[in-house]
């Protein structure tokens, strides 16, 4: 596809570009073939300002007037080998987006059969090898360890990855449709179904009591009637969550956010929006294949691992 | 005398010991950004974040350090080799008033988190309409200096002065063309990658105008004043002016390697980033060879070192530039602290050191003597500056070529040998070198500033300086 909305512009660019690059080589030979005077001796240009400051005019450097002529004739060869006149492509028929391709074409030749021999076998198979362990570990700190870290420990809003507990199920596949397709996980601003400040607090405290955490008896009760009828659509009346909505397990010690009373009465009443983003397309199948066994592997008991 | 036969030295004097001022603070922000790269912990709230303080280095250094270096020599120079008063002298203040304005604004806002998001070009469209008049007004002043001039022939270093500036008001006006949405909020008027060209052809243009023309100027009235001899060749400087402007503007391109940009665009910066060698180097060898007959001085004299030694860093780094800009090299260096070495080996190196030279010719005769308060000071100076330029880039283009060469590096599985922190980790020990270079460059400035001081202290400003008669030849 052409670069240009029509061929003239095509040609302007084109003929611009060459008119300039000889002008640069007119002016060189212009100013580089004028006499030198006679005796080899040059004098000023007989001008004098500031009292002091006069010029002489010995002629230009060979030296640097072939650096010149050379570096022009360079471009003028470049622009017949590469595209750059216009719509005129060039002898080599190079091009970036081609580059681009050869390069992943190569990449595929010499690396894909690897990939394709994990890519046959199952995910916890491959967990099982520690050699496809070792490149998926590679892979998990180019991609993953930004926001999980580099020992997949996670963060605040960056579920940790070691520790067996899964927002949307810890099953090998289910960690590879996570990989692959992403996972948007929302929590809604809950504090005007539930009323006032107060209701929240109270809901916060019920949520505090289903995990054994310090919090207010009369409180926590005046909460759980909220909390069975707003709250416990997805995350479940007993507050185990939901995998298949991704919603939380709110029984456990794990705390995405943080599970202080203020946190937790904050992601209640603002809500949370929480975004893992797809890698297919972006990575290939073998690769997510290999990183999913990876992170697999992490919260499962592989036999050669200590 | 009327006030017509003197030359008007007041508004050099307020820029010249503005250069100072300037380049403290300026320097000072760089060693603080420097130091926030080695140690994350520097990094103070959102204002004194790095992310905000970097443009307010970058602004400060070149705008307001190199800006008032480029007004304060310009106007000194225009009128001595012009043999004429400054025309418009309210104009000219203005120039002095409003670009002050422009750097306090800069200096407040940026910090602040109003920016438009252009690289040298990020203050928001009320300062950019600030910047438009004070730099119509310096156009005036300038030529209409040029046009009163009693003699014949303009002299080279007014050419370089002329094309700063007006491409740098051509670069500014279309390049921060832009909607405001709010009085601190705009969005430029190109978008995707026309807005990244037109970034870049600022960008590029910036350094060859401001950077680059400006203080080519500087170096074609000093270096021969301070050496006593005739600049080396008239038609050499012809040569590689007119190339050097005419090149320059093609050169943008190579800022966008292999991005969005159309092949043939990428092409022709390429080339065109090479034909520049030439034209560049042109300056460097007027400017040293000036010195034949007189190579002895530049053993006494530490005025003409840091002039000499700034032309060896032009000539560097307008050699590696070129080089860069071959995309095969720019696969290995861009995006890599390789081009904040090159940067600063102009910055600091070319710039930076003909300004200070400069500075230390200009300021006693401003006020009256003939020489700065201790000559030993300058040597001083020059050798921190040099040594602190040398820590600076060697350490940075080491650190560069290790990141290009990490990132790039594949494992036996086609996986990447090292994540992006790896490359981090193993800067660290580079950027803290970095940062000694920066501190040794920067303490040098505060011994000009007590050296600038002890010169001035008491002295009388000269106002009267007497326009001379025109030298015989122009009689």
């Amino acid at each position: 596809m052409s670069d240009f909305t029509s061929d003239f512009w095509a040609w302007y660019v084109a003929v611009i570009t060459l008119a300039s690059i000889i002008a640069c080589a007119l002016l060189l030979y212009t100013c580089s073939t004028e006499r030198v005077s006679e005796g080899g001796q040059t004098g000023t240009t007989g001008h004098t300002w500031d009292e002091d400051l006069s010029e002489w005019n010995n002629p230009l450097p060979r030296w640097w007037m072939w650096l010149f002529y050379i570096t022009i004739v360079f471009g003028l060869a470049y622009l017949a080998l590469y595209p750059g006149f216009g719509n005129y492509a060039g002898v080599l028929g190079w091009t970036s987006t081609g580059q681009f391709d050869d390069e992943q074409k190569q990449a595929a030749a010499q690396y894909g059969p690897l990939f394709e021999k994990y890519l046959r076998q199952d995910i916890a198979a491959v967990a099982a090898d520690p050699e496809a362990r070792a490149i998926g570990q590679r892979l998990f700190l180019n991609y993953c360890a930004q926001c999980h870290g580099s020992d997949a420990g996670g963060g605040k809003g960056f579920p940790n990855l070691r520790d067996g507990d899964w927002l949307y199920g810890g099953e090998p596949e289910a960690i590879k449709a996570t990989i692959a397709n992403g996972r948007n996980g929302i929590m809604p601003p809950m504090g005007a179904a539930l009323g006032g400040d107060d209701d929240v607090k109270n809901v916060a405290h019920y949520v505090m009591s289903l995990s054994g955490r310090t919090h207010d008896e009369l409180r926590a009760a005046q909460g759980k009637p909220k909390f069975n009828s707003t709250c416990a659509a997805c995350h479940m009346p007993t507050g185990r969550g939901n995998p298949a909505l991704g919603a939380p397990n709110l029984t456990d010690s794990t705390w995405l956010y943080g599970g202080s009373e203020a946190t937790i009465m904050e992601t209640i009443s603002r809500g949370r929006n929480n975004m893992m983003p797809a890698h297919k397309g972006f990575l290939d199948d073998g690769k997510i294949h290999l990183l999913a066994a990876y992170v697999y592997s992490l919260s499962s008991p592989q036999p050669d691992k200590k | 005398m009327s006030e017509q036969d003197a030359y008007n030295y007041r508004v050099v004097r307020q820029f010249s010991l503005m250069t100072v001022v300037w380049g403290v603070v300026g320097m000072l922000v760089g060693v603080i950004i420097a130091a926030q790269l080695a140690w994350p912990e520097f990094n103070v709230g959102p204002w004194f974040s790095y992310g905000r303080l970097r443009p307010l280095h970058t602004n400060a250094v070149i705008f307001a350090f190199g800006g008032c270096a480029l007004f304060a020599t310009s106007y000194y120079v225009v009128q001595r080799t012009c043999h004429a008063r400054l025309f418009c002298a309210p104009l000219a203040a203005f120039t002095f008033w409003g670009w002050q304005a422009v750097i306090v604004l800069a200096a407040v806002t940026l910090p602040l988190g109003y920016t438009s998001g252009k690289e040298y070009a990020e203050l928001e469209w009320p300062i950019d309409i600030l910047i438009t008049l004070v730099w119509v007004s310096y156009a005036v002043v300038f030529f209409g200096t040029i046009a009163r001039r009693r003699v014949k022939h303009i002299y080279v270093a007014n050419w370089f002065y002329s094309a700063f500036i007006l491409t740098v008001a051509l670069l500014h006006v279309v390049n921060s063309a832009a909607m405001p949405v709010t009085f601190w909020k705009s969005y430029s008027v190109y978008a995707g990658v026309q807005d990244a060209m037109v970034q870049w052809w600022y960008g590029h243009n910036a350094v060859g105008f401001f950077l680059t023309a400006g203080f080519l100027g500087i170096m074609y009235y000093f270096i021969p004043k301070q050496a006593g001899r005739p600049v080396y060749s008239y038609r050499l400087s012809v040569v590689h002016f007119w190339a050097l402007i005419f090149t320059y503007m093609w050169a943008g391109p190579h800022h966008l390697h292999y991005t969005a940009l159309p092949d043939w665009a990428q092409s022709i910066g390429m080339i065109f980033s090479l034909i520049l060698l030439a034209p560049s180097w042109g300056g460097m060898i007027n400017g040293i060879m000036t010195l034949s007959g007189a190579w002895h001085k530049l053993r006494t004299d530490p005025i003409l070192k840091f002039l000499v030694t700034s032309l060896s860093f032009y000539g560097m780094s307008t050699f590696e530039g070129p080089m860069m800009s071959i995309k095969t090299v720019n696969a290995l260096s861009h995006y890599t602290d390789w081009t904040i070495g090159h940067v600063h080996s102009g910055a600091l190196g070319w710039v930076a050191m003909v300004s200070i030279g400069a500075m230390y010719y200009l300021i006693p005769r401003l006020f009256g003597r003939a020489e700065m308060y201790s000559i030993k000071l300058i040597d001083l100076h020059f050798w921190m500056s040099t040594l602190g330029v040398v820590l600076y880039i060697s350490s940075m283009w080491i650190a560069g070529v290790m990141q290009g060469l990490m990132w790039r590096a594949v494992n036996a599985d086609g996986t990447l040998t090292y994540s992006f922190a790896e490359a981090v980790k193993a800067t660290y020990p580079y950027y803290v070198v970095r940062l000694a270079g920066g501190m040794v460059f920067f303490s040098g400035m505060l011994i000009m500033v007590y050296n600038v001081w002890k010169t001035i202290a008491g002295e009388r400003a000269v106002d009267d300086a007497k326009i001379p008669a025109v030298a015989m030849a122009h009689a």
